[in-house]
């Protein structure tokens, strides 16, 4: 059976213990932090398990390559302590299972990964993908199946995850460019992290989206607009991808304005939240999150999640700011006009 | 024959009766499962006045007379047991006049709970009334003639129980007004503080007499209105889940769907809760107090609630729910019925594990729905079952099933909704017998003779 | 018969029956005739009968069958998924009908005229054209569009009047089109809704080949029901025209400037026919020319678009008259529907619709209150004198 990589020793080292300090969820001291975390490596209780709200954060708060999320959800199923009620594990257990229902592109050697989100169908058109469509793949075959870490569950992506990376490998394709970062995720850290092999290059849209932009810069017209941006928890799995938004934003001429709840300090949509822990947290997030926004004085919230999407449009809307998915902002600036642009 | 036939037409027009086999065929039979019996013939009456005319006829002729409206209550209620004549209502498909002050509306005997439903739509956006989720052709006076519950059932009972006053033609073919409408040209109470004869009619199958008007209370109807679902993992915590939720009275609706198919279904029980409100802040409210009241459930990992995503809040914001229908299609076999029997909430889990066992035992593909009434009196438990029409194996497969649910939830101490002949009959015998010779000299007095709808209610 | 797989689904639970809100039945013939029987639900359960030998071919039977209008309200507001095929399975019973031999009088007169004459009319082809004797237009000879009139177009009185405001704008916007004449054969879709499928193979056949041989490559259409039968049927047959009804070249030419509207004052309300708007899926070309031509107001009756109400003529009804009849027959309730709008003016695109309504506003005795024209006629009166 896969394995996590944990190394006690770097915490046992660890100079500021970042992960649990850090946590906007929790609140430890660097010295207690250090400790916690080596407990839980060692398997003994500690309030950590039970506290943690699966933000995911410390994955990256770790600068240390240790994986402190991974470790309590490990520590969690071995426990038995929940996260989620069991009817909603049981309902995305089912979400996710395979039912031979897939679509495939024509597939190139490169090719777009819807994963099982059947909006980013909707959104890849135009000018900005029309270097690798029609080739890319969606459904519960391609599914990566991350979110049951949220779940304190590795048994599902430890029997699904090597039967999708098989299945996108015998597609053909050499380099897969992720449209959610959760499949990116799962690819780019989760899969390492409990050493399996990914036989394909794995490229982050964002990037992709940056290199398309810069090939297509003549048909830019700057939008000149205020923006700030819902960066998803799984973004916190996809290492130092989140850079690339500004870039992009300045590539097409919007102004990412600064707020407090970005980058290493975002807040979550709420959206698992309310699944899991019911309605005060999720109006605690969703409130700080929303008045942030609203204070910066943006007109556009963009998005990357399409699960945030869904919980934030409503709200954002309400604040007098326009939901738009990050690449339909893009589609906007080379003239285009996309669905949920309009 | 023919001069019965000449004799209805010269009360509702020549094109408006019919003794052909074409409709002798269709209006034998039902969508659902009981046995077909032709009618003699299919009069459509236009008015009252040609009502009493039919049911003088059907008096001197010794013909029975069955009432009908959309015939969607499947059960077989509008099977012309003993042939005779069948009277298609949704003729007489008038709203009669909405009283915004006092809150009722009056319709004729065949007019669609569509019909109402648009009705109040286009003319009173701040009125409604309990819309079932049955086809938009079933007829408001049948569905309070069989006891319906519908999208105010969880807040106000029954829709029997809205009934704000009732016209009859009785089995003589006199013409009687029941509730505040038999003193006056108000239609606001269908009895009370008066004796409430409403009860000689309602729940009878059209036995006693045929409805003509029917008064039915409006309620508020709010500028907003959502939904959102709680699941559960296991029935023995939907009572407990119930109790908390009506507590609140916050809610306008509550249903609950259990099905293996889709997937995604599979192995949870959906609460499926709606809330209405005239602000955002009001809906805030509501839904903050609904999920507050769950938040024991939540932390035990009990329960929670799902992501209900646009689709699916669209098909259940519909009223009537679409999707109650299409149910029927799920084997591609045009069909599905349902044993409903009004159970006591605390019977759910049992009902539950029922249906599970009889799906398995004659291998049909199920749903399980409830809707609460009353705010957890009881609720409407309904064995789903789907069938296909052309295969045979399997309508019988589903009247067994069908027939062992009625049968056990009557053995846990719930009633039979809309029953068939048979569950009528045990019904009956299983009745205090006082109950049942009441019953009986209540029908003997009004129908001396036995023509209206026969078969219904009788047999003790 | 085709389709039979089908119809054991159906429920009879009758939302094909409704308008989409549910405020009106607004199946014509179960607005006619009110037994569930003449309902698509009723349609449905009946033909399975029939195949299952529960029910035999009667005159009552064949009544049942031939007032569908084809209007397609079912297929629009089923709530089921095999909705898509319910005209079909509809006219699949017809067809099976016809194979037996057994189909109403009038149908097979319909049937007969059509294979003896060319026209529903029994009139010689020779005056399939005399519709156009004071106008100067030109027979089909390699010009961009043909423009096909149809039998109701040619012969019909009403329809004549159409055909000839049409003919009148096109002209004044310099289209250039021709017509067949005498040659034009009948465009078949009556004849394949009434079910005589291998009478429509043969008339379609025969078009296509004319239009080949005379290199037709676009074509307007008078009529929707020919509108219909090219687009929809046509390919089939290798038929691959680009074709328009004129209410979408009338709305191009305006939009891009080359006709423009004059004055026309009135209060006007727009009928949709069922094989433009619902099986067309054209329900804005002819409100566009209403919208354009200055001093109309355009009033919409509360059924229009998907929901409207077919006036009773389609389905070849139009010719057999299974419909028509009293009080509650289609074209008399649409007829009512109009003047609740408080308009003058009831306007269609189709000859049909045209004849059906006028004689409803006759029947109704609304003549002085309500007049019919068409969105040609219109924009024809509009241009006068330009
Ligand atoms: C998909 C589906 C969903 C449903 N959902 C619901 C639901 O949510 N709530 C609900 O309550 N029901 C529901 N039903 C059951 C039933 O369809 C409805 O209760 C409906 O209102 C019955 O109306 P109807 O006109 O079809 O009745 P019918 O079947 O025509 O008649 C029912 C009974 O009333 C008698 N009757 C009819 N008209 C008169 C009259 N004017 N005077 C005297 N007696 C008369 C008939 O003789 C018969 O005994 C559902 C059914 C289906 C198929
Ligand atoms: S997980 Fe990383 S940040 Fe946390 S204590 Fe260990 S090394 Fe330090
Ligand atoms: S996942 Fe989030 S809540 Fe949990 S410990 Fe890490 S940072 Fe804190
Ligand atoms: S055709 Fe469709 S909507 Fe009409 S009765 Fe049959 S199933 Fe119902
Ligand atoms: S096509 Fe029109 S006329 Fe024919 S059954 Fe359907 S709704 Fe009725």
């Amino acid at each position: 059976m896969y394995q996590l990589k944990f190394d006690e020793k770097r915490c046992l080292a660890c100079p500021d213990g970042a992960c649990l300090v850090q946590c906007q969820y929790l609140k430890y001291e660097a010295d207690p932090a250090r400790k916690e975390m080596v407990k839980i490596f060692r398997g003994e209780d500690s309030p950590v398990l039970q506290d943690c709200v699966t933000c995911y954060a410390c994955e990256e708060y770790c600068k240390r390559g240790n994986h402190p999320f991974y470790l309590i959800n490990e520590r969690r199923e071995n426990k038995g302590i929940l996260t989620a009620p069991r009817a909603i594990t049981r309902q995305w257990i089912h979400i996710g299972e395979p039912k031979g229902k897939y679509e495939l592109g024509r597939i190139g050697k490169i090719a777009l990964s819807f994963g099982f989100m059947p909006q980013l169908k909707e959104i890849t058109k135009g000018r900005l993908f029309d270097d690798v469509m029609p080739s890319y793949f969606f459904g519960q075959e391609f599914f990566c199946n991350v979110v049951y870490i949220h779940f304190a569950n590795t048994k599902v992506f430890k029997e699904r995850l090597p039967v999708v990376i098989e299945n996108i490998h015998k597609l053909g394709v050499e380099e897969v460019v992720f449209l959610h970062d959760e499949c990116y995720a799962a690819f780019t850290s989760l899969a390492p992290a409990y050493g399996m092999e990914v036989p394909f290059k794995s490229v982050h849209y964002f990037e992709y989206l940056y290199n398309r932009l810069t090939a297509l810069k003549d048909l830019i017209r700057p939008l000149n607009v205020k923006v700030v941006y819902q960066r998803p928890c799984s973004n916190r799995l996809c290492g130092d991808s989140h850079l690339f938004v500004r870039k992009i934003m300045d590539r097409i001429g919007a102004t990412l304005v600064q707020r407090t709840y970005q980058d290493e300090t975002a807040l979550c949509c709420g959206s698992i939240f309310r699944a899991m822990y019911g309605y005060d947290l999720m109006a605690d997030v969703q409130g700080r999150n929303l008045e942030d926004m609203a204070q910066s004085g943006a007109e556009y919230c963009i998005f990357n999640c399409h699960g945030c999407m869904n919980a934030l449009s409503p709200l954002v809307a309400a604040r007098g700011m326009t939901p738009l998915h990050l690449i339909d902002l893009c589609r906007m600036a080379i003239g285009e006009t996309p669905e949920g642009g309009r | 024959m023919e001069s019965i036939v000449q004799a209805l037409a010269g009360i509702v027009g020549k094109p408006y009766v019919s003794a052909s086999a074409e409709e002798r065929y269709f209006y034998g039979r039902d969508p659902g499962l009981m046995p077909a019996h032709a009618p003699d013939y299919v009069v459509l009456p236009r008015s009252v006045e040609e009502i009493q005319a039919i049911v003088r006829l059907a008096g001197r002729e010794k013909i029975p007379l069955v009432p009908m409206g959309a015939g969607m209550s499947l059960s077989g209620l509008v099977i012309p047991q003993r042939g005779g004549i069948v009277l298609d209502m949704k003729r007489m498909d008038g709203i009669l006049k909405v009283n915004e002050a006092a809150r009722y509306a009056v319709v004729e005997g065949g007019t669609s709970t569509g019909k109402l439903h648009a009705h109040l739509n286009r003319y009173y956006p701040r009125l409604r009334f309990s819309t079932p989720d049955s086809p938009a052709a079933a007829t408001v006076a049948a569905n309070v003639m069989i006891h319906g519950q519908g999208r105010l059932t969880q807040q106000q009972g029954f829709n029997s129980d809205m009934v704000s006053g009732l016209e009859v033609v009785l089995p003589s073919g006199e013409l009687c007004r029941i509730g505040s409408c038999a003193l006056s040209d108000d239609w606001f109470s269908k009895g009370p503080p008066l004796p409430d004869l409403s009860g000689l009619f309602l729940g009878w199958f059209g036995a006693t007499g045929i409805l003509t008007k029917v008064g039915i209370k409006l309620y508020p109807r709010k500028k907003m209105r959502d939904v959102e679902i709680f699941i559960t993992d296991s029935p023995d915590f939907v009572p407990g889940i119930l109790y908390e939720l009506t507590h609140t009275e916050m809610a306008e609706d509550i249903n609950i769907f259990a099905q293996p198919l889709p997937l995604i279904f599979s192995g949870n029980h959906h609460i499926v809760i709606y809330f209405t409100g005239d602000s955002a802040e009001e809906m805030e409210f509501k839904k903050r107090t609904l999920f507050h009241a769950l938040d024991g459930f939540i932390k035990s990992k009990d329960g929670g609630f799902m992501t209900v995503g646009e689709g699916m809040k669209k098909t259940l914001l519909d009223m009537p729910q679409r999707s109650a229908t299409t149910f029927a299609d799920v084997t591609k076999g045009g069909g599905f019925e349902y044993s409903g029997p009004i159970v006591p909430i605390d019977r759910y889990p049992q009902c539950s594990r029922k249906l599970d066992e009889l799906a398995v035992k004659y291998d049909l593909k199920y749903h399980a729905t409830a809707r609460i009434i009353d705010k957890g009196h009881a609720m409407m438990f309904a064995f789903s079952f789907t069938f296909n029409r052309a295969d045979a194996d399997m309508l019988n497969r589903t009247r067994m099933a069908l027939s062992e649910a009625s049968e056990y939830a009557l053995s846990i101490g719930g009633l039979f909704w809309k029953p068939t002949l048979d569950e009528q009959r045990i019904a009956l015998e299983k009745m205090d017998p006082q109950t049942a010779r009441l019953m009986k000299r209540i029908k003997e007095e009004l129908d001396p003779q036995g023509i209206m709808n026969p078969g219904n209610w009788e047999g003790i | 018969m085709k389709y039979a797989e089908i119809l054991h689904r159906c429920f009879r639970c009758g939302y094909c029956k409704f308008t989409l809100d549910y405020e009106n039945f607004n199946c014509p013939p179960y607005r006619k005739y009110r037994f569930d029987t003449f309902a698509p639900g009723g349609r449905m359960w009946l033909i399975r009968a029939w195949l299952n030998g529960e029910i035999e071919n009667s005159e009552r039977f064949q009544e049942i069958l031939y007032s569908c209008a084809t209007c397609g309200n079912c297929v629009e507001h089923c709530a089921f998924t095999f909705r898509e095929n319910l005209v079909d399975i509809f006219i699949a019973a017809r067809e099976e009908m016809v194979n037996g031999g057994r189909i109403p009088p009038p149908v097979r007169d319909y049937f007969k005229a059509i294979s003896i004459h060319g026209n529903p009319y029994n009139l010689p082809a020779a005056q399939r054209s005399s519709w156009a004797a004071d106008l100067p237009v030109q027979p089909y000879d390699g010009q961009e569009y043909l423009f096909y009139v149809g039998c109701v177009g040619s012969y019909d009185e009403r329809g004549r009047k159409i055909a000839q405001a049409v003919s009148r704008n096109l002209i004044r916007a310099g289209v250039s089109f021709g017509i067949l004449g005498e040659r034009e054969p009948c465009d078949g879709n009556e004849v394949r809704v009434l079910g005589e499928s291998g009478l429509f193979e043969y008339l379609a056949e025969t078009n296509i080949a004319l239009f080949r041989q005379l290199g037709v490559r676009k074509i307007i259409t008078l009529d929707p029901h020919a509108f219909n039968a090219f687009r929809k049927e046509y390919p089939a047959f290798g038929g691959d025209f680009e074709v328009l009804h004129y209410s979408q070249v009338f709305s191009r030419l305006i939009e891009s400037g080359n006709l423009k509207p004059g004055n026309f004052a009135a209060r006007v309300t727009f009928h949709d026919a069922c094989y433009l708007g619902r099986h067309g899926g054209e329900y804005e070309a002819p409100r566009n020319i209403l919208r354009a031509i200055p001093g109309v107001e355009l009033v919409e009756m509360r059924q229009n678009r998907a929901n409207a109400l077919c006036c009773g003529g389609g389905g070849g009804n139009f010719f057999t008259d299974i419909l028509g009849g009293e009080g509650d027959s289609p074209s008399r309730i649409r007829v009512r529907q109009a003047l609740e709008t408080g308009a003058e003016i009831l306007v269609v695109s189709c000859p049909q619709c045209a004849k059906m309504l006028e004689d409803a506003i006759k029947a109704e005795g609304l003549d002085g209150r309500l007049t019919v024209a068409d969105a040609g006629e219109l924009l024809d009166a509009s241009l006068r004198g330009h």
